[in-house]
Protein backbone atom coordinates (compact mmCIF):
# COMPACT_ATOMS: atom_id res chain seq x y z
CA UNK A 1 0.00 0.00 0.00
CA UNK A 2 2.76 2.33 0.99
CA UNK A 3 4.61 1.56 -2.16
CA UNK A 4 1.49 2.31 -4.17
CA UNK A 5 1.11 5.72 -2.59
CA UNK A 6 4.74 6.50 -3.19
CA UNK A 7 4.47 5.45 -6.75
CA UNK A 8 1.48 7.65 -7.25
CA UNK A 9 3.21 10.52 -5.55
CA UNK A 10 6.22 10.00 -7.72
CA UNK A 11 4.20 10.03 -10.90
CA UNK A 12 2.23 13.09 -9.84
CA UNK A 13 5.44 14.90 -9.07
CA UNK A 14 6.94 13.78 -12.32
CA UNK A 15 3.87 14.88 -14.24
CA UNK A 16 3.79 18.29 -12.56
CA UNK A 17 7.50 18.79 -13.16
CA UNK A 18 7.10 17.97 -16.83
CA UNK A 19 4.24 20.46 -17.08
CA UNK A 20 6.13 23.19 -15.29
CA UNK A 21 9.29 22.66 -17.23
CA UNK A 22 7.41 23.15 -20.47
CA UNK A 23 5.47 26.11 -19.16
CA UNK A 24 8.25 27.84 -17.27
CA UNK A 25 11.19 26.56 -19.25
CA UNK A 26 14.24 28.69 -19.81
CA UNK A 27 13.89 28.93 -23.55
CA UNK A 28 10.54 30.64 -23.67
CA UNK A 29 10.16 34.25 -24.64
CA UNK A 30 6.86 35.91 -23.79
CA UNK A 31 5.73 38.56 -26.21
CA UNK A 32 2.69 40.82 -26.38
CA UNK A 33 1.95 41.94 -29.87
CA UNK A 34 -0.55 43.83 -31.93
CA UNK A 35 -3.27 41.75 -33.57
CA UNK A 36 -2.12 42.43 -37.14
CA UNK A 37 1.14 40.49 -36.79
CA UNK A 38 -0.84 37.42 -35.86
CA UNK A 39 -3.93 37.94 -38.01
CA UNK A 40 -1.79 38.45 -41.10
CA UNK A 41 -0.11 35.10 -40.53
CA UNK A 42 3.39 36.60 -40.32
CA UNK A 43 4.16 35.22 -36.86
CA UNK A 44 3.17 31.71 -37.91
CA UNK A 45 5.89 31.93 -40.55
CA UNK A 46 8.74 33.53 -38.65
CA UNK A 47 8.43 32.08 -35.14
CA UNK A 48 9.07 28.45 -36.20
CA UNK A 49 12.12 29.66 -38.18
CA UNK A 50 13.37 31.56 -35.14
CA UNK A 51 12.98 28.44 -33.05
CA UNK A 52 14.88 26.41 -35.62
CA UNK A 53 17.78 28.87 -35.52
CA UNK A 54 17.97 29.49 -31.78
CA UNK A 55 15.87 26.89 -29.97
CA UNK A 56 13.83 29.66 -28.38
CA UNK A 57 10.06 29.31 -28.22
CA UNK A 58 8.08 32.53 -28.50
CA UNK A 59 4.75 32.50 -26.69
CA UNK A 60 2.79 35.47 -27.89
CA UNK A 61 -0.42 37.17 -26.87
CA UNK A 62 -2.08 39.20 -29.61
CA UNK A 63 -3.87 42.32 -28.37
CA UNK A 64 -4.20 45.92 -29.37
CA UNK A 65 -1.02 47.98 -29.18
CA UNK A 66 -2.33 49.81 -26.08
CA UNK A 67 -2.81 46.56 -24.19
CA UNK A 68 0.48 45.14 -25.43
CA UNK A 69 2.35 48.17 -24.11
CA UNK A 70 0.47 47.86 -20.84
CA UNK A 71 1.72 44.27 -20.59
CA UNK A 72 5.24 45.60 -21.04
CA UNK A 73 4.74 48.25 -18.36
CA UNK A 74 3.42 45.63 -15.93
CA UNK A 75 6.27 43.27 -16.73
CA UNK A 76 3.90 40.54 -17.91
CA UNK A 77 6.01 39.90 -20.99
CA UNK A 78 9.66 40.02 -22.04
CA UNK A 79 9.21 41.91 -25.28
CA UNK A 80 6.56 43.85 -27.19
CA UNK A 81 5.94 44.00 -30.94
CA UNK A 82 3.71 46.99 -31.66
CA UNK A 83 2.97 49.88 -34.00
CA UNK A 84 2.39 53.27 -32.43
CA UNK A 85 5.58 55.28 -32.64
CA UNK A 86 4.60 57.96 -30.13
CA UNK A 87 3.55 55.42 -27.49
CA UNK A 88 6.68 53.37 -28.13
CA UNK A 89 8.91 56.38 -27.62
CA UNK A 90 7.11 57.18 -24.38
CA UNK A 91 7.46 53.56 -23.26
CA UNK A 92 11.23 53.84 -23.62
CA UNK A 93 11.39 57.35 -22.15
CA UNK A 94 9.60 56.12 -19.03
CA UNK A 95 12.25 53.46 -18.70
CA UNK A 96 10.09 50.42 -19.39
CA UNK A 97 11.84 49.44 -22.59
CA UNK A 98 15.53 49.39 -23.46
CA UNK A 99 15.61 50.08 -27.18
CA UNK A 100 13.24 50.30 -30.12
CA UNK A 101 14.15 48.12 -33.08
CA UNK A 102 12.53 49.31 -36.30
CA UNK A 103 11.94 45.86 -37.75
CA UNK A 104 9.40 46.46 -40.48
CA UNK A 105 6.59 48.58 -41.85
CA UNK A 106 3.52 48.32 -44.00
CA UNK A 107 0.78 50.81 -44.69
CA UNK A 108 -2.77 51.68 -43.88
CA UNK A 109 -5.55 51.95 -46.41
CA UNK A 110 -9.01 53.47 -46.26
CA UNK A 111 -11.56 50.91 -47.38
CA UNK A 112 -15.23 51.33 -48.18
CA UNK A 113 -18.27 49.81 -49.89
CA UNK A 114 -17.87 49.12 -53.63
CA UNK A 115 -20.56 51.61 -54.64
CA UNK A 116 -18.53 54.27 -52.78
CA UNK A 117 -21.34 56.62 -51.69
CA UNK A 118 -18.84 59.19 -50.40
CA UNK A 119 -17.01 59.26 -53.74
CA UNK A 120 -13.44 58.87 -52.48
CA UNK A 121 -12.21 56.07 -54.74
CA UNK A 122 -8.68 56.66 -55.94
CA UNK A 123 -8.04 59.73 -53.84
CA UNK A 124 -4.34 60.19 -53.05
CA UNK A 125 -4.76 62.30 -49.96
CA UNK A 126 -6.04 60.45 -46.91
CA UNK A 127 -7.15 63.50 -44.95
CA UNK A 128 -9.19 64.84 -47.87
CA UNK A 129 -10.80 61.43 -48.25
CA UNK A 130 -11.79 61.45 -44.57
CA UNK A 131 -13.27 64.93 -44.93
CA UNK A 132 -15.32 63.73 -47.87
CA UNK A 133 -16.61 60.76 -45.85
CA UNK A 134 -17.51 63.12 -43.03
CA UNK A 135 -19.40 65.38 -45.43
CA UNK A 136 -21.33 62.44 -46.92
CA UNK A 137 -24.15 60.34 -45.49
CA UNK A 138 -21.82 57.39 -44.93
CA UNK A 139 -20.81 55.72 -41.70
CA UNK A 140 -17.19 55.54 -40.55
CA UNK A 141 -16.26 52.66 -38.24
CA UNK A 142 -13.47 53.26 -35.73
CA UNK A 143 -11.48 50.60 -33.87
CA UNK A 144 -11.86 52.71 -30.73
CA UNK A 145 -9.58 50.42 -28.72
CA UNK A 146 -6.38 52.47 -28.35
CA UNK A 147 -4.63 50.18 -30.80
CA UNK A 148 -1.96 51.44 -33.15
CA UNK A 149 -4.50 51.68 -35.95
CA UNK A 150 -6.93 53.59 -33.74
CA UNK A 151 -4.22 56.01 -32.67
CA UNK A 152 -3.26 56.60 -36.30
CA UNK A 153 -6.89 57.12 -37.22
CA UNK A 154 -7.27 59.71 -34.47
CA UNK A 155 -4.12 61.46 -35.73
CA UNK A 156 -5.53 61.50 -39.25
CA UNK A 157 -8.80 63.03 -38.09
CA UNK A 158 -6.85 65.58 -36.10
CA UNK A 159 -4.90 66.44 -39.25
CA UNK A 160 -8.16 67.12 -41.10
CA UNK A 161 -9.16 69.68 -38.46
CA UNK A 162 -12.68 68.29 -38.57
CA UNK A 163 -14.64 68.11 -35.30
CA UNK A 164 -15.62 64.43 -35.11
CA UNK A 165 -18.61 65.07 -32.86
CA UNK A 166 -20.33 66.60 -35.88
CA UNK A 167 -20.55 63.14 -37.42
CA UNK A 168 -22.74 61.96 -34.52
CA UNK A 169 -24.09 58.45 -35.00
CA UNK A 170 -22.25 58.07 -38.30
CA UNK A 171 -18.97 57.73 -36.41
CA UNK A 172 -19.13 54.32 -34.76
CA UNK A 173 -16.48 53.50 -32.22
CA UNK A 174 -16.70 49.76 -31.60
CA UNK A 175 -13.65 48.94 -29.51
CA UNK A 176 -12.76 45.71 -31.30
CA UNK A 177 -9.93 44.14 -33.24
CA UNK A 178 -9.09 44.88 -36.88
CA UNK A 179 -10.72 41.78 -38.37
CA UNK A 180 -13.92 42.39 -36.45
CA UNK A 181 -13.90 46.04 -37.47
CA UNK A 182 -13.60 45.09 -41.16
CA UNK A 183 -16.51 42.66 -41.01
CA UNK A 184 -18.48 45.22 -39.02
CA UNK A 185 -17.84 47.88 -41.67
CA UNK A 186 -18.78 45.35 -44.34
CA UNK A 187 -22.06 44.61 -42.58
CA UNK A 188 -22.84 48.31 -42.28
CA UNK A 189 -21.39 49.09 -45.75
CA UNK A 190 -19.29 51.72 -44.07
CA UNK A 191 -15.78 53.11 -44.40
CA UNK A 192 -12.89 52.29 -42.12
CA UNK A 193 -9.13 52.58 -41.77
CA UNK A 194 -7.23 49.28 -41.76
CA UNK A 195 -3.73 47.97 -42.13
CA UNK A 196 -3.25 46.48 -45.58
CA UNK A 197 -2.33 43.01 -44.31
CA UNK A 198 -5.48 42.34 -42.37
CA UNK A 199 -7.56 43.75 -45.18
CA UNK A 200 -5.99 41.46 -47.80
CA UNK A 201 -6.69 38.55 -45.53
CA UNK A 202 -10.35 39.50 -45.22
CA UNK A 203 -10.93 40.43 -48.84
CA UNK A 204 -9.02 37.58 -50.49
CA UNK A 205 -8.63 34.89 -47.90
CA UNK A 206 -12.15 34.06 -46.84
CA UNK A 207 -14.83 31.74 -48.17
CA UNK A 208 -17.15 34.71 -48.19
CA UNK A 209 -14.89 37.68 -48.86
CA UNK A 210 -15.92 41.10 -47.65
CA UNK A 211 -17.36 43.42 -50.28
CA UNK A 212 -15.29 46.37 -49.15
CA UNK A 213 -12.67 47.72 -51.54
CA UNK A 214 -9.54 49.80 -51.08
CA UNK A 215 -10.50 53.42 -51.72
CA UNK A 216 -7.47 55.44 -50.68
CA UNK A 217 -3.85 54.29 -50.46
CA UNK A 218 -0.16 55.22 -50.89
CA UNK A 219 -0.36 58.52 -49.06
CA UNK A 220 2.92 58.79 -47.06
CA UNK A 221 0.86 59.77 -44.03
CA UNK A 222 -0.48 56.20 -44.09
CA UNK A 223 2.87 54.46 -43.53
CA UNK A 224 2.78 52.12 -40.58
CA UNK A 225 6.08 51.32 -38.86
CA UNK A 226 6.32 48.39 -36.45
CA UNK A 227 8.72 48.39 -33.52
CA UNK A 228 10.06 45.64 -31.32
CA UNK A 229 11.07 46.68 -27.80
CA UNK A 230 12.61 44.43 -25.13
CA UNK A 231 11.28 45.17 -21.64
CA UNK A 232 13.81 46.82 -19.36
CA UNK A 233 15.25 44.36 -16.81
CA UNK A 234 15.97 47.28 -14.47
CA UNK A 235 12.21 47.74 -14.02
CA UNK A 236 11.37 44.06 -14.07
CA UNK A 237 14.34 41.89 -13.08
CA UNK A 238 12.53 38.67 -14.01
CA UNK A 239 12.25 39.44 -17.75
CA UNK A 240 14.46 37.49 -20.12
CA UNK A 241 16.21 40.44 -21.63
CA UNK A 242 18.93 38.46 -23.41
CA UNK A 243 16.38 36.30 -25.21
CA UNK A 244 14.40 39.40 -26.14
CA UNK A 245 17.52 41.07 -27.57
CA UNK A 246 18.29 37.92 -29.49
CA UNK A 247 14.83 37.91 -31.06
CA UNK A 248 14.95 41.60 -32.01
CA UNK A 249 18.38 41.23 -33.60
CA UNK A 250 17.35 38.08 -35.40
CA UNK A 251 14.37 39.93 -36.92
CA UNK A 252 16.79 42.56 -38.26
CA UNK A 253 19.27 40.00 -39.55
CA UNK A 254 19.38 39.05 -43.21
CA UNK A 255 17.43 35.91 -42.51
CA UNK A 256 14.71 37.79 -40.62
CA UNK A 257 14.52 40.52 -43.25
CA UNK A 258 14.22 38.00 -46.05
CA UNK A 259 11.41 36.21 -44.26
CA UNK A 260 9.54 39.47 -43.67
CA UNK A 261 10.02 40.72 -47.24
CA UNK A 262 9.29 37.33 -48.70
CA UNK A 263 6.02 36.78 -46.90
CA UNK A 264 3.16 36.71 -49.37
CA UNK A 265 -0.52 36.51 -48.61
CA UNK A 266 -2.63 35.72 -51.66
CA UNK A 267 0.25 36.83 -53.82
CA UNK A 268 0.68 40.21 -52.18
CA UNK A 269 3.59 41.46 -50.13
CA UNK A 270 2.40 42.62 -46.72
CA UNK A 271 5.45 43.83 -44.83
CA UNK A 272 8.69 45.57 -45.70
CA UNK A 273 11.75 45.03 -43.54
CA UNK A 274 13.34 48.01 -41.82
CA UNK A 275 12.03 51.55 -41.38
CA UNK A 276 10.06 53.46 -44.03
CA UNK A 277 12.07 56.07 -45.90
CA UNK A 278 11.58 59.58 -44.67
CA UNK A 279 9.56 61.69 -47.03
CA UNK B 1 -1.02 44.39 -6.24
CA UNK B 2 -0.64 48.03 -7.25
CA UNK B 3 -2.88 47.48 -10.22
CA UNK B 4 -5.69 46.36 -7.96
CA UNK B 5 -5.30 48.99 -5.26
CA UNK B 6 -4.83 51.93 -7.64
CA UNK B 7 -7.60 50.53 -9.78
CA UNK B 8 -10.03 50.35 -6.90
CA UNK B 9 -9.27 53.83 -5.63
CA UNK B 10 -9.63 55.39 -9.09
CA UNK B 11 -12.72 53.28 -9.75
CA UNK B 12 -14.44 54.61 -6.63
CA UNK B 13 -13.56 58.17 -7.63
CA UNK B 14 -15.00 57.51 -11.08
CA UNK B 15 -18.17 56.10 -9.54
CA UNK B 16 -18.54 59.12 -7.27
CA UNK B 17 -17.99 61.52 -10.17
CA UNK B 18 -20.90 59.87 -12.04
CA UNK B 19 -18.93 59.97 -15.27
CA UNK B 20 -21.37 60.51 -18.14
CA UNK B 21 -19.91 57.78 -20.34
CA UNK B 22 -20.16 55.30 -17.50
CA UNK B 23 -23.77 56.25 -16.78
CA UNK B 24 -24.62 55.79 -20.45
CA UNK B 25 -23.06 52.30 -20.47
CA UNK B 26 -24.96 51.30 -17.34
CA UNK B 27 -28.16 52.68 -18.89
CA UNK B 28 -27.74 50.62 -22.07
CA UNK B 29 -27.05 47.49 -20.03
CA UNK B 30 -30.09 47.94 -17.83
CA UNK B 31 -32.40 48.84 -20.69
CA UNK B 32 -31.39 45.84 -22.79
CA UNK B 33 -31.36 43.36 -19.91
CA UNK B 34 -34.67 44.47 -18.44
CA UNK B 35 -36.34 44.32 -21.86
CA UNK B 36 -35.04 40.85 -22.64
CA UNK B 37 -35.92 39.55 -19.16
CA UNK B 38 -39.42 40.97 -19.55
CA UNK B 39 -39.98 39.37 -22.96
CA UNK B 40 -38.48 36.05 -21.87
CA UNK B 41 -40.73 36.03 -18.78
CA UNK B 42 -43.86 36.67 -20.82
CA UNK B 43 -42.96 33.69 -22.98
CA UNK B 44 -41.24 31.47 -20.44
CA UNK B 45 -43.60 31.55 -17.45
CA UNK B 46 -46.76 30.52 -19.36
CA UNK B 47 -44.74 27.89 -21.24
CA UNK B 48 -43.60 26.53 -17.90
CA UNK B 49 -47.21 26.39 -16.71
CA UNK B 50 -48.34 24.57 -19.84
CA UNK B 51 -45.56 22.00 -19.61
CA UNK B 52 -46.06 21.45 -15.87
CA UNK B 53 -49.85 21.12 -15.96
CA UNK B 54 -50.47 19.07 -19.05
CA UNK B 55 -49.73 15.40 -19.50
CA UNK B 56 -47.69 16.05 -22.62
CA UNK B 57 -46.05 13.18 -24.48
CA UNK B 58 -42.26 13.07 -23.94
CA UNK B 59 -42.66 15.41 -20.98
CA UNK B 60 -39.52 14.12 -19.27
CA UNK B 61 -37.64 14.50 -22.51
CA UNK B 62 -38.82 18.10 -22.90
CA UNK B 63 -37.68 18.91 -19.38
CA UNK B 64 -34.31 17.24 -19.97
CA UNK B 65 -33.84 19.26 -23.15
CA UNK B 66 -34.78 22.46 -21.30
CA UNK B 67 -32.28 21.68 -18.58
CA UNK B 68 -29.63 21.11 -21.20
CA UNK B 69 -30.44 24.44 -22.79
CA UNK B 70 -29.68 26.08 -19.43
CA UNK B 71 -26.05 25.54 -20.32
CA UNK B 72 -26.39 27.01 -23.81
CA UNK B 73 -23.18 28.96 -24.47
CA UNK B 74 -23.74 32.59 -25.36
CA UNK B 75 -21.33 32.39 -28.28
CA UNK B 76 -23.42 29.63 -29.85
CA UNK B 77 -26.52 31.81 -29.65
CA UNK B 78 -24.49 34.74 -30.92
CA UNK B 79 -23.30 32.74 -33.91
CA UNK B 80 -26.77 31.43 -34.67
CA UNK B 81 -28.53 34.78 -34.48
CA UNK B 82 -25.64 36.47 -36.33
CA UNK B 83 -26.01 34.10 -39.27
CA UNK B 84 -29.72 34.89 -39.37
CA UNK B 85 -29.55 38.66 -39.22
CA UNK B 86 -26.27 39.37 -41.00
CA UNK B 87 -26.55 41.32 -44.24
CA UNK B 88 -26.27 38.09 -46.22
CA UNK B 89 -28.52 36.21 -43.79
CA UNK B 90 -32.18 35.29 -43.98
CA UNK B 91 -33.35 38.38 -42.11
CA UNK B 92 -30.55 40.62 -43.36
CA UNK B 93 -32.90 43.14 -44.90
CA UNK B 94 -34.20 44.21 -41.46
CA UNK B 95 -30.82 45.73 -40.63
CA UNK B 96 -30.88 44.28 -37.11
CA UNK B 97 -27.24 43.40 -36.64
CA UNK B 98 -25.27 45.65 -34.28
CA UNK B 99 -28.35 47.17 -32.69
CA UNK B 100 -29.83 46.88 -29.23
CA UNK B 101 -32.66 44.82 -30.72
CA UNK B 102 -30.15 42.20 -31.85
CA UNK B 103 -28.79 41.85 -28.32
CA UNK B 104 -32.32 41.54 -26.97
CA UNK B 105 -33.18 38.77 -29.46
CA UNK B 106 -30.11 36.79 -28.46
CA UNK B 107 -30.64 37.30 -24.75
CA UNK B 108 -34.30 36.27 -24.94
CA UNK B 109 -33.21 33.00 -26.55
CA UNK B 110 -30.61 32.61 -23.82
CA UNK B 111 -32.99 32.93 -20.88
CA UNK B 112 -36.28 31.47 -22.07
CA UNK B 113 -34.99 28.03 -20.99
CA UNK B 114 -33.97 29.51 -17.62
CA UNK B 115 -37.39 31.02 -16.93
CA UNK B 116 -39.27 27.99 -18.27
CA UNK B 117 -37.24 25.33 -16.46
CA UNK B 118 -37.31 27.21 -13.14
CA UNK B 119 -41.04 27.85 -13.48
CA UNK B 120 -41.65 24.14 -14.07
CA UNK B 121 -39.66 23.16 -11.01
CA UNK B 122 -41.33 25.90 -8.96
CA UNK B 123 -44.79 24.68 -9.85
CA UNK B 124 -43.95 21.01 -9.46
CA UNK B 125 -42.90 21.66 -5.90
CA UNK B 126 -46.30 23.05 -4.97
CA UNK B 127 -48.52 20.62 -3.15
CA UNK B 128 -50.93 18.84 -5.48
CA UNK B 129 -53.68 19.48 -2.94
CA UNK B 130 -53.88 23.19 -3.77
CA UNK B 131 -54.71 22.34 -7.32
CA UNK B 132 -57.10 19.52 -6.39
CA UNK B 133 -58.87 21.67 -3.79
CA UNK B 134 -59.31 24.53 -6.21
CA UNK B 135 -60.67 22.14 -8.80
CA UNK B 136 -63.06 20.51 -6.31
CA UNK B 137 -64.34 23.94 -5.43
CA UNK B 138 -65.26 24.31 -9.07
CA UNK B 139 -62.42 26.51 -10.29
CA UNK B 140 -61.78 26.67 -14.03
CA UNK B 141 -58.35 26.18 -15.59
CA UNK B 142 -57.51 29.86 -15.41
CA UNK B 143 -58.47 30.14 -11.75
CA UNK B 144 -56.49 27.01 -10.91
CA UNK B 145 -53.48 28.50 -12.69
CA UNK B 146 -53.94 31.72 -10.71
CA UNK B 147 -54.06 29.77 -7.42
CA UNK B 148 -50.90 27.88 -8.32
CA UNK B 149 -49.21 31.08 -9.47
CA UNK B 150 -50.04 32.71 -6.13
CA UNK B 151 -48.51 29.80 -4.29
CA UNK B 152 -45.45 29.68 -6.48
CA UNK B 153 -44.94 33.40 -6.97
CA UNK B 154 -41.70 33.68 -5.03
CA UNK B 155 -40.07 30.83 -6.87
CA UNK B 156 -41.22 32.34 -10.16
CA UNK B 157 -39.86 35.76 -9.24
CA UNK B 158 -36.64 33.98 -8.28
CA UNK B 159 -36.59 32.43 -11.76
CA UNK B 160 -36.97 35.87 -13.34
CA UNK B 161 -34.22 37.31 -11.15
CA UNK B 162 -31.92 34.43 -12.06
CA UNK B 163 -32.66 35.11 -15.72
CA UNK B 164 -31.91 38.80 -15.27
CA UNK B 165 -28.65 37.93 -13.56
CA UNK B 166 -27.72 35.76 -16.52
CA UNK B 167 -28.33 38.45 -19.15
CA UNK B 168 -26.84 41.40 -17.37
CA UNK B 169 -23.60 39.51 -16.83
CA UNK B 170 -23.29 37.82 -20.22
CA UNK B 171 -20.84 39.10 -22.79
CA UNK B 172 -20.85 36.77 -25.81
CA UNK B 173 -24.19 37.86 -27.20
CA UNK B 174 -23.71 41.55 -26.46
CA UNK B 175 -20.33 41.55 -28.18
CA UNK B 176 -21.25 39.46 -31.23
CA UNK B 177 -24.68 40.93 -31.92
CA UNK B 178 -24.35 44.40 -30.42
CA UNK B 179 -20.84 45.09 -31.64
CA UNK B 180 -19.85 47.26 -28.66
CA UNK B 181 -20.70 50.55 -30.41
CA UNK B 182 -19.83 53.44 -28.15
CA UNK B 183 -22.92 55.13 -26.78
CA UNK B 184 -25.30 52.70 -28.46
CA UNK B 185 -24.63 49.02 -27.86
CA UNK B 186 -21.73 49.26 -25.40
CA UNK B 187 -22.85 47.37 -22.30
CA UNK B 188 -21.14 46.99 -18.95
CA UNK B 189 -19.58 43.66 -19.86
CA UNK B 190 -18.41 44.62 -23.36
CA UNK B 191 -17.03 47.89 -21.99
CA UNK B 192 -15.12 45.91 -19.34
CA UNK B 193 -13.64 43.61 -21.96
CA UNK B 194 -12.66 46.60 -24.09
CA UNK B 195 -10.99 48.44 -21.21
CA UNK B 196 -9.06 45.27 -20.47
CA UNK B 197 -7.97 45.12 -24.11
CA UNK B 198 -6.88 48.73 -23.91
CA UNK B 199 -4.83 47.96 -20.85
CA UNK B 200 -6.82 50.45 -18.75
CA UNK B 201 -8.58 48.92 -15.79
CA UNK B 202 -10.26 51.77 -13.94
CA UNK B 203 -13.56 51.87 -15.80
CA UNK B 204 -13.54 48.05 -15.81
CA UNK B 205 -13.31 47.85 -12.06
CA UNK B 206 -15.92 50.59 -11.59
CA UNK B 207 -18.35 48.75 -13.87
CA UNK B 208 -17.58 45.48 -12.10
CA UNK B 209 -18.56 47.10 -8.81
CA UNK B 210 -21.78 48.41 -10.36
CA UNK B 211 -22.56 45.00 -11.83
CA UNK B 212 -22.17 43.27 -8.48
CA UNK B 213 -24.11 46.09 -6.84
CA UNK B 214 -27.04 45.60 -9.20
CA UNK B 215 -27.14 41.85 -8.56
CA UNK B 216 -26.94 42.45 -4.83
CA UNK B 217 -29.73 45.05 -4.94
CA UNK B 218 -31.96 42.70 -6.97
CA UNK B 219 -31.53 39.90 -4.45
CA UNK B 220 -31.98 42.24 -1.53
CA UNK B 221 -35.21 43.51 -3.03
CA UNK B 222 -36.38 39.96 -3.56
CA UNK B 223 -35.70 38.96 0.03
CA UNK B 224 -37.37 42.06 1.36
CA UNK B 225 -40.43 41.47 -0.76
CA UNK B 226 -40.54 37.78 0.16
CA UNK B 227 -40.12 38.38 3.89
CA UNK B 228 -42.79 41.05 4.03
CA UNK B 229 -45.36 38.85 2.39
CA UNK B 230 -44.64 35.70 4.27
CA UNK B 231 -45.41 37.11 7.70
Amino acid sequence: MKLFINKRLFFTAFFLLTCFSTVYGENILKMSTTTSTQASGLLDLILPEFKKDTGINVNFIAKGTGAAIRDGIDGNVDIIFVHAKALEDKFIQDGYGTKRYAVMYNDFVIVGPPDDPAGIRGMKCATEALLKIAASESVFVSRGDNSGTHIREKDLWKATGFALEKMGDRYMSIGQGMGKTITFADEKQAYTLTDRGTFIKYSLGRNIPVDLKIMCENDPILFNPYGVIPVNPEKHPHVKHDLAEKFAKWLLSEKGANLINGYRLHGQQLFYSGAPEKN
Amino acid sequence: MDVLVDGFVSAFLLLLSLDSEMILIIGVSLKVSITSTFIASIIGVPTGFIIAFNPLPFKRMIITVLNTLLALPTVVIGLFVYSLIARRGLLGSFDLLYTQKAIIIGQVILIIPVVTAFTISAISRIDERYRKTAMTLGAGRVTVAAVVFREGRFAIVAAVIAAFGRVISEIGISMMLGGNIKGFTRTMTTAMALEYDKGAFVLSIALGIVLLGISFAMNLMFHFFQGKNRI
